[in-house]
């Protein structure tokens, strides 16, 4: 296989991707569980819900999980494609779509929780 | 680099696959991944609106009440149930804990059980029956 045979949009970065997306979901995890918590104990009404959200370090777990999230779809999703689309121009506008959309919706959400 | 350019054994015809039930959960894992990044738009629309003025708080509740609405959170909801039990499943074998054969077995059925069961739970919440 010479480098001319190298696909594009192939995974080049197997450790590092495997590891990212491990310690993405531990940092999912544990937001879930705070937050679950945190509803469980009682949030009233639109108010409370802007209280819990707008704390300090309410705002800065949830920034850490948008981007834990963000990061991690877009090495699940792109393992997805990988797997089932062959032909590499599909596969390079599904991966470029993918990760745009992704990086918008991060700084959609971003802006959603930082303007409170 | 004779490896490289060997065929490997791949075999992905989910029409044709009898799984175990390990096969299963991973591929509701992998469904449920691809439902919720999906619905990730409607996921942070609904975030905002429940997050701004009250005018969009009201829309946010209207929403949320349309049985359509509801039913698709519903989905979302196992879907991340399950993707979060699946999620501690996978790290644990990633930590070499359970990874024997029955073991594996078991942890399998413990994750749809878990995560069918809490998504009765918050879904019967959810839908408004307690």
């Amino acid at each position: 296989m010479s480098h001319f045979d190298r696909i594009v949009v192939g995974a080049h970065y197997g450790l590092k991707d495997w590891l990212a997306q491990r310690i993405t979901a531990v940092v999912m995890a544990l937001y879930s569980m705070f937050m679950g918590a945190a509803l469980l104990s009682g949030v009233h009404g639109q108010d409370g819900w802007r209280a819990l959200m707008s704390h300090g370090f309410v705002r800065f777990f949830t920034f850490l999980f948008i981007v834990s999230l963000c990061w991690h779809a877009w090495i699940g999703v792109r393992d997805i494609w990988m797997d089932y689309v062959k032909p590499a121009g599909i596969r390079l506008a599904l991966h470029s779509l993918t990760a745009i959309a992704l990086v918008g919706y991060a700084g959609w959400a971003i802006q959603v929780i930082w303007r409170l | 680099m004779p490896e490289l350019a060997r065929k490997r054994p791949k075999f992905l015809n989910l029409f044709a696959i009898r799984l175990p039930l390990a096969g299963y959960a991973s591929i509701f894992h992998r469904v449920s991944g691809i439902g919720l990044f999906l619905m990730l738009p409607l996921l942070i629309w609904l975030l905002d609106r429940s997050l701004s003025t009250p005018e969009a708080y009201a829309q946010f509740q209207a929403v949320f009440d349309c049985w359509l609405v509801k039913l698709v959170l519903l989905g979302l909801l196992w879907s991340f149930l399950h993707h979060f039990c699946m999620g501690i499943r996978i790290l644990l074998l990633d930590v070499h804990v359970g990874i024997d054969k029955l073991s594996a077995h078991n942890s399998a059925i413990a994750v749809m059980a878990v995560s069918l069961l809490l998504t009765a739970i918050l879904g019967a919440k959810l839908l408004g029956i307690y």
